[in-house]
């Protein structure tokens, strides 16, 4: 693919880096089973978003509500691989299969919690599928991810991390040396255009898919279609290091259960509208219904466990 | 309505600004809330840094080299650990190496409990007094703050301000209590001055009589007749303080009373553990409960000795 596809008038728009017909020759299967990844973190997140709201939860939440769809589509292509993801890790952690009770502990503060009740939500690990904690500050865990991925070869290494994590320092230091050693190591940028709530324009005018071209690894900048990161994914896996790029839209506020304004796009209704389109309605509708009633479920049940402490 | 401590910074920060052609330098200053209302919105001067938590204070060193005084927020003292090496190789040095100091004013906000957990409940002013030529301070009440500013003004070497949020909305100055029959002299630091005078009450209805002085300067340090008289007559003391205890400034204080009053003084801070997020795991500023018992022990030990 030529660069010049890749280039439409606003980086930031749903259909950024489209290509034609990527959902429709996509198999049945796979499609449900990303959108079974987004559901699951979706209501995860809206349930802890009530959860919080209602004072049931007293931690400090980030939630990937609005981001999912990443997530849901590099799984499907890096499972076993390690995992790194900065704080806002629910949806990966989900996405991957991680463990949904320990989770709920963990957000509840119990001894049960996936951190003991230590780290709360953006610091949460699963060892049985390899994802391993963030400690809190922001992009320290990418130059982690590359000395993982350089001591480990046997290995492939996935690390998640914001458009403002790119801009620390060690970032840079990071990517170098994984050019330089040509690490297995994917670099996913969840791009939601924020630092907390500072847009990317007052912070920078320069791209970071740029930059990790110069440093010799494979970019892409792209939106947050699932089939389009799941394809650039698959492509990129084949060679890594690679970089993806990916705009996407926060639902809620940084931290907390509140709401900043309408997202730009809500890629989980785009996904739904689509799967209707391709005449895949009623499975998605069931698919839905059922990890909504999983996840209300495995909550109503860890709730009531705190409350009987 | 009185001025409390977050209004005075934001005065400070407003008149350097605009009238001395200052610059504060900060991530996420704009977009919330003005960092809990202590920057003014939208004056001349403020620069809004990329997420670059290693260069930025590099870049108010720059600035203060060239002839700026710049102020440099950091929003948790966490991130403190990743801005320090210009800060301390470069900017603390520089009046030895090069005889010409570097005066940025380095506003680091300690936080704690409330969920904040290993992330953002911190506290870490004492890494700093390790390193010659740094001046640091933790004012708590607004007077106290403008005092520390005009300090800076005077003298060209890098500061050190622990902040701590505890203190922005509070408008109280905190004069120190002095008994001349006291059973111990507390030396309160940061927010623990604030669990400390809970602590002084708390212990008079035991009839317990506590000195309490307050510490705004770290570093320097000094032993003079406000801080030492209280002791020589108590005979005992504890120095009290919301960072680790541990290499602290707490036991480092304490050291330095300790050997110029000859008499016991204790170090009482963070527990040697990281800060979990569920409440029970918490570790922060020493509650008036834990100040208690170790007032409690020490004129215990004090009497039995007589
Ligand atoms: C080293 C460091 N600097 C600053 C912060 C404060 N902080 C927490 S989240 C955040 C924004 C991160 O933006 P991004 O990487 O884009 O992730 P997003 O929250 O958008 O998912 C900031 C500035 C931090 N936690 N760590
Ligand atoms: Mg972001």
């Amino acid at each position: 693919m030529s660069q010049a596809t890749l280039q439409s008038p606003s980086a930031r728009s749903a259909d950024f880096g489209a290509l034609p017909q990527l959902a429709e020759t996509s198999s049945k299967e796979n499609s449900i089973e990303m959108f079974r990844r987004m559901c699951l973190s979706r209501f995860f997140d809206e349930q802890a978003y009530q959860a919080s709201k209602e004072g049931l939860l007293k931690s400090l939440i980030y939630l990937s509500a609005g981001q999912e769809s990443i997530a849901a589509a590099i799984s499907t292509v890096m499972s076993g691989s390690y995992i790194f993801t900065q704080h806002r890790g629910h949806a990966p952690y989900l996405c991957f299969g991680g463990d949904l009770e320990k989770f709920i502990d963990e957000l509840l503060g119990l001894p049960t919690g996936c951190c003991k009740g230590m780290g709360g939500s953006p610091c949460i690990q699963d060892p049985k599928i390899r994802m391993i904690g963030h400690e809190g500050l922001i992009g320290e865990h990418v130059p982690i991810a590359v000395g993982a991925a350089y001591a480990d070869r046997s290995s492939r290494v996935v690390c998640f991390f914001g458009d403002g994590a790119v801009e620390e320092d060690y970032f840079f230091g990071a990517l170098g040396f994984a050019a330089t050693h040509k690490l297995p190591i994917l670099f996913v940028c969840e791009d939601n255009d924020l630092s907390v709530l500072t847009p990317t324009r007052d912070r920078r005018t320069w791209q970071i898919h740029d930059i990790a071209r110069a440093f010799g690894i494979s970019a892409i900048d792209i939106a947050d279609d699932p089939w389009l990161v799941q394809h650039h994914a698959q492509e990129m896996s084949k060679k890594l290091p690679g970089f993806l790029n990916v705009r996407t839209c926060r639902y809620y506020w940084h931290v907390g259960a509140g709401q900043d304004g309408p997202p730009e796009w809500d890629r989980f209704a785009l996904v739904q509208e689509k799967l209707r389109a391709m005449g895949l309605g009623a499975r998605a509708a069931a698919v839905e219904k059922e990890t909504k009633e999983h996840v209300e479920s495995v909550w109503k049940r860890r709730l009531q466990t705190q409350s009987a402490k | 309505m009185e001025k409390t401590v977050a209004d005075t910074i934001r005065e400070i920060t407003r008149e350097h600004l605009t009238k001395n052609n200052g610059l504060l330098l900060g991530q996420c200053i704009t977009a919330v809330g003005w960092i809990q209302n202590t920057v003014p919105p939208n004056a001349p001067g403020l620069v809004e840094l990329p997420m670059s938590d290693v260069s930025g204070p590099g870049f108010a060193i720059g600035a203060a080299i060239v002839g700026k005084r710049p102020m440099l927020v950091l929003r948790f003292q966490s991130f403190l650990w990743l801005a320090v090496s210009p800060i301390v190789n470069y900017a603390a040095k520089a009046r030895d190496l090069w005889g010409k100091g570097v005066p940025i004013f380095i506003r680091a906000i300690a936080s704690e409990g409330k969920g904040t957990g290993p992330v953002h409940s911190n506290c870490f002013h004492s890494i700093f007094m390790h390193m010659p030529g740094m001046r640091v301070c933790a004012p708590m009440t607004p007077h106290e703050y403008q005092e520390i500013w005009t300090a800076f003004l005077k003298q060209d070497d890098p500061m050190l301000v622990s902040e701590h949020r505890r203190s922005y909305l509070s408008s109280a100055e905190m004069p120190d209590i002095v008994h001349d029959d006291a059973d111990v002299t507390l030396y309160a630091i940061s927010a623990a001055r604030f669990t400390a005078v809970e602590a002084v009450e708390l212990l008079k209805k035991e009839n317990i009589r506590c000195n309490l002085v307050h510490i705004v300067w770290l570093k320097p340090f000094e032993l003079n007749e406000r801080v030492m008289q209280p002791l020589k007559k108590s005979r005992c003391g504890v120095v009290i303080d919301s960072a680790f205890e541990i290499a602290g400034a707490s036991q480092s204080l304490a050291y330095d009373l300790m050997f110029a009053a000859g008499v016991p003084v204790r170090a009482l801070g963070q527990f040697d553990r990281c800060s979990g997020v569920a409440p029970h795991l918490e570790n922060g500023t020493p509650t008036p409960q834990r100040i208690a018992e170790v007032v409690r022990e020490m004129v215990r030990n004090k009497t039995s000795q007589h």
